[in-house]
């Protein structure tokens, strides 16, 4: 017997019988010969679930765990139990899209939540039900802002962007009449003026990043008066816990906001999955991709909920659709539902504060150790650079840490082509390390360094 | 029963959760220019109201872990508990994906393996794990299809096939990866029609797009003619994986002539729908497309596992990370527990439940093809909608009253008052029964009193929504900013 | 019975045509608001901008569709109908009363290429 299967001999008998065929067999009859596959397929044979759990131990036990500090769109963050146990009741989790509101209502009001408060994080009034991560979520705000202006199909994007929202963008404007103009960095900023310039007819709308890609926290100044005259759009991209800190998007004048929720309530988990957010102001309701949840009245007058708009949607557009999106992160959505709601905007401030403060701690700290270089200037959340004298003496000291137990950073190098980045180390601090465990790392840093 | 939303039960200074205080100083905040200049409106609430909140939602919703799910083309299996399990180990959740290759040994491995077991049971040379949803998995596959006819100098392919039966996730990648889209009909059998395909068959046309089993349910028994003639014009074939529950160890798509494959993790490999997500939609190629494939690659060398980055004619990153992670772990406890033998049974089952509840039900209903079906049948209420004014619509909302979730509605696109039912192999033969005399009595129904399925559902939480109200002024959030 | 007044003309796409002077009134037919079911929001396209005949000029929506418009013949977005910015319905109501959108600076040779009510009412019929 297959273990998920229920059927006996004498079920698949009855079975066959009202069918009225001889075998499972011949319900394959329409499949020419030629293309039936002979034997079993070259993969294990079934293991009891024991055997299962022993073998993914095992193979498990090979993944080593470290204090982290390692960021770059992924956190460390303390993450209250209470939050996943709640998200993993059965009807959420076994659930189907909600396209049946009357029995889906609690899974509806959950995503209607999830939206508003995405809404109030960014500032923007519409948000959707998720997407599938930050960096396609820059892509489909990408879409909205090219549908939105006509003739227009040039984005300018910041090179500050998170290396691989710019890999996924480019690889998303291949073989289409998208064209990408990445506007270089100064000094580790966007470069406003040069893309204030750099607007003209053919610019449909731009895509920045705060923090950015080297933690720096960016001003907009101007910037969206410029986009707007130019009758572009305009797109930020952040952490949604830095918002409670740093400018909202919609402080900014943006008229798109996107990002990665993962820092609220969903572990690192070796990438995935996480959640895309995408908040727009109220002119682009319309243009909203993937799936909206809207409030509405049954016909007896009681309050209900349901996916709405769906006129936008693959299902319907086909061929129009300006996005493909039909499952999305609905669940891991919730998670951070559940998880804001849970600590409360006091307990989202203090998070953001300690990591604030925390990652300025460690900064200051490592300021003083002689042969790095760390930059002073800038303004940072709770991600920063740190400069080594070359890579080599990079390498040496993540190796060294990580023998201690503690991922150092991300090596920036690993994930651009750029010289220069060969011996930047990001390193983030999150409001889960205490000053014991950055105490630590300054010490082992000496140690590697001395 | 109205449920209040968490702002309505937000009471100002009530807090849930305590983070540790905090150990260091504090430093001078950002400058005032960029700081947020006023509070979010988050609720505030007890730990124990969040508790009770959400658990009532949870109340009023339904899964397959309360009842019978027949949605075609979704494959609303069991998700094995055993998967919620093993996702919650530190040694999958605690592991950052930028974490130096020595110390992730075993992730890597698992999705290595998962690369190898997926490509053996397609029947594909090599695949990635990155696209997080199956529509993600058409818009690779199609982005490696114009990059492989682009590297060949071959420009002008501008064109993609689709039959018109095909879910809506298929014209509009094409139209999202920049292809024009050219309609194929079906013919009487149900199946794709040949002329039509030979008369629309030229040097411009990149891909043709195709479902085996189709969303009729219907094997598509030509496919190696199609595939020679679609290849014989230059293109390339793909197959939406949606319907592979069907053919598990029984047929393969590679051996179909497939050229690039998606799969949906969350339908076939029992993964969790998680009420729209998140899901994943692993992507396998032939070897010849195998240089287009995202980046990085995986690799392996005599038991050390590496991300492969340096790949010139990949079309790039997809997604930002290595893909839906957590649920690529279920995928593959999934495939470790079936087996050979337990994929291939899995796949026989199914098609013996679409079969007999086929035949259960196919006495009261209009039939669009009388053959056997594979893993999912269509059935037409049209006959009801005419005589009686009972619609397909109304038929569903009466099975909300009897604790059923419908069966897909209105799709495929070419069946008037479509009803698709999919039973998978998961459900056993007492469910199908009950079930189809559920939908008998129903149909007696329409015939004696149609207004009882006309105003369903009765004994739900909510009735029948206002889903015009809900179009034209859309309320999306719980204030209005 | 769908209602299809003589003296307008008819494209295969659904939209009627009227001319007034060196105007032209667009809509879309009573078989098509029929078809689409209540209408729920339209989009309209920018006054000012020009459009070729059968570029994709509006869309109408309803809960389960949306609608492309084909500029049924080229010219300048002299004005569109505000009226259906709260009240998308009026088309239900009335389509062809309520106008979608119309245009200045129009090739009057492009109209005779439309149908006129006969030919339109054969292509329906064909339609269903």
């Amino acid at each position: 017997m297959v273990p998920y299967i229920p059927h006996t001999e004498s079920d698949r008998n009855r079975m066959l019988q009202a069918i009225g065929v001889d075998s499972i067999d011949q319900l394959f009859d329409t499949i020419p010969p030629k293309l039936r596959y002979k034997g079993l397929l070259p993969i294990n044979e079934g293991l009891s679930e024991h055997e299962v759990i022993r073998l993914l131990q095992e193979m498990l036990k090979k993944n080593i765990l470290g204090t982290s500090y390692l960021g770059m769109g992924s956190y460390d963050r303390i993450i209250p139990p209470t939050v996943s146990q709640l998200a993993s009741h059965p009807t959420f989790v076994s659930a189907y899209t909600p396209y049946q509101p009357e029995i889906s209502q609690g899974l509806l009001q959950a995503m209607f939540e999830y939206q508003s408060m995405i809404s109030e994080l960014t500032g923007l009034e519409i948000s959707n039900a998720s997407l599938y991560d930050g960096h396609t979520a820059c892509s489909e705000a990408g879409a909205i802002m090219i549908s939105s202006k006509r003739k227009s199909t040039t984005l300018l994007v910041s090179e500050t962007l998170h290396p691989f929202s710019l890999s996924v963008l480019n690889t998303w404007a291949l073989g289409t009449e998208v064209t990408l103009v990445i506007i270089p960095e100064t000094e580790r900023h966007t470069s406003v003026n040069t893309m204030i310039d750099s607007l003209s007819e053919e610019v449909a709308g731009v895509i920045v990043q705060s923090p950015n890609r080297y933690g720096v926290v960016e001003n907009y100044t101007s910037l969206s008066e410029a986009v707007h005259q130019n009758k572009s759009l305009l797109t930020i991209s952040s952490d949604p816990l830095s918002l409670l800190l740093q400018k909202t998007p919609s402080q900014w004048g943006a008229d798109i906001a996107v990002g990665d929720t993962q820092p609220l309530g969903l572990p690192s988990a070796f990438g995935g999955p996480s959640c895309g957010y995408i908040a727009v102001s109220k002119r682009l309701m319309r243009s909203i991709p993937g799936r909206v949840v809207g409030l509405s009245t049954d016909i007896e007058g009681n309050r209900a909920y349901t996916l709405t708009l769906q006129a936008r949607e693959q299902h319907i557009r086909r061929e129009r659709a300006t996005s493909n999106i039909c499952s999305n992160q609905a669940l891991a959505a919730i998670t951070t539902a559940i998880h804001i709601a849970l600590v409360g905007p006091e307990g989202l401030t203090d998070a953001a504060t300690q990591s604030y403060d925390k990652a300025h701690y460690l900064h200051e700290q490592l300021s003083h150790i002689t042969s790095l270089r760390v930059d002073t200037k800038s303004p940072f959340w709770c991600e920063f650079p740190l400069f080594f004298e070359s890579k080599a003496q990079l390498d040496h000291a993540v190796s060294f840490l990580q023998h201690k137990g503690i991922y150092a950073g991300v090596r920036l190098g690993s994930l651009t082509t750029k010289k220069e980045d060969e011996a930047t180390l990001i390193v983030a601090v999150t409001e889960k390390r205490s000053k014991e465990e950055l105490d630590i790392y300054v010490r082992y840093m000496r140690e590697a360094l001395a | 029963m109205n449920t209040p939303l968490l702002i309505e039960q937000s009471v100002k200074g009530r807090r849930g959760y305590y983070y540790p205080k905090t150990d260091v100083p504090s430093y001078p905040p950002l400058p005032a220019n960029l700081q947020r200049e006023s509070a979010p409106q988050l609720p505030e609430i007890s730990e124990l109201d969040v508790v009770r909140h959400y658990t009532r939602l949870a109340t009023k919703s339904f899964g397959v872990d309360i009842g019978f799910y027949p949605l075609g083309s979704c494959t609303m299996k069991y998700n094995p508990r055993l998967h919620s399990y093993i996702t919650s180990w530190d040694s999958l959740t605690e592991v950052h994906p930028l974490q130096d290759e020595s110390t992730i040994q075993g992730s890597l491995e698992l999705l290595y393996n998962l690369t190898k077991d997926l490509s053996s049971i397609t029947g594909m040379s090599w695949g990635t794990m990155q696209p997080l949803a199956g529509a993600h998995g058409e818009y690779t596959g199609l982005k490696i299809i114009k990059a492989y006819h682009q590297s060949r100098n071959d420009h002008k392919r501008t064109k993609v096939l689709i039959p018109v039966s095909a879910h809506g996730t298929n014209p509009a990648t094409a139209s999202v990866t920049g292809f024009s889209i050219v309609e194929v009909a079906t013919d009487t059998r149900g199946l794709v029609d040949l002329e039509s395909l030979k008369s629309l068959l030229d040097d411009e046309v990149a891909a043709i797009m195709l479902t085996n089993p189709n969303t009729l349910g219907l094997f598509e028994s030509d496919i190696r003619e199609i595939a020679h003639l679609v290849h014989g014009c230059g293109a390339q074939l793909y197959y939406d994986g949606a319907n592979l529950n069907a053919i598990m160890g029984i047929s393969r798509p590679g051996d179909m002539g497939f050229d690039v494959i998606h799969l949906n993790v969350h339908k076939t490999l029992s993964t969790p729908h998680g009420g729209g997500g998140p899901g994943a939609g692993p992507v396998l190629v032939k070897e010849h497309l195998q240089p287009f494939l995202p980046t990085p690659d995986i690799t392996h060398n005599d038991g050390y596992y590496s991300f492969e980055w340096d790949r010139i004619q990949s079309i790039g990153k997809v997604s930002g990370f290595w893909g839906n992670f957590l649920v690529l772990v279920k995928a593959y406890t999934y495939i470790l527990t079936m087996g050979s033998d337990g994929l291939k049974s899995a796949s026989e089952h199914a098609v013996l439940n679409a079969n007999y509840l086929f035949t259960l039900l196919k006495g009261a209903f209009d039939v669009p093809h009388e053959s056997r079906c594979m893993h999912e049948f269509v059935v037409s209420a049209q006959h009801y909608k005419e005589k009686y004014g009972v619609k397909a619509l109304d038929f569903s909302k009466a099975l909300l009253d009897r604790n059923y979730h419908p069966p897909t509605m209105y799709f495929p696109l070419n069946v008037s008052e479509a009803l698709m039912f999919e039973p998978p192999e998961s459900e056993s033969v007492e469910v199908l029964e009950e079930f189809a005399s559920t939908m008998i009595e129903l149909t007696e129904l329409a015939k004696t009193n149609a207004d009882v399925l006309r105003l369903s559902p009765h004994s739900t939480a909510v009735k029948r929504l206002d889903e015009v109200k809900a179009a034209k002024h859309p309320i999306l959030t719980w204030r209005e900013l | 019975m769908s209602n299809i007044p003589v003296e307008l003309k008819y494209s295969k796409e659904h939209e009627w045509v009227r001319v007034e002077g060196d105007r032209v009134v667009v809509g879309i037919t009573d078989y098509a608001q029929d078809s689409l079911g209540e209408i729920v929001y339209v989009e309209l396209p920018p006054v000012g901008e020009h459009y070729k005949a059968d570029e994709e000029i509006a869309t109408v929506e309803s809960v389960k569709s949306a609608s492309p418009i084909f500029n049924p013949v080229a010219g300048v977005v002299a004005e569109v109908n505000e009226e259906l910015d709260g009240s998308p319905e009026l088309i239900n109501e009335d389509s062809y009363e309520n106008y979608l959108y119309i245009l200045s600076d129009v090739d009057l040779n492009e109209i005779d290429q439309l149908l006129d009510s006969d030919g339109y009412a054969q292509y329906i019929a064909t339609l269903d």
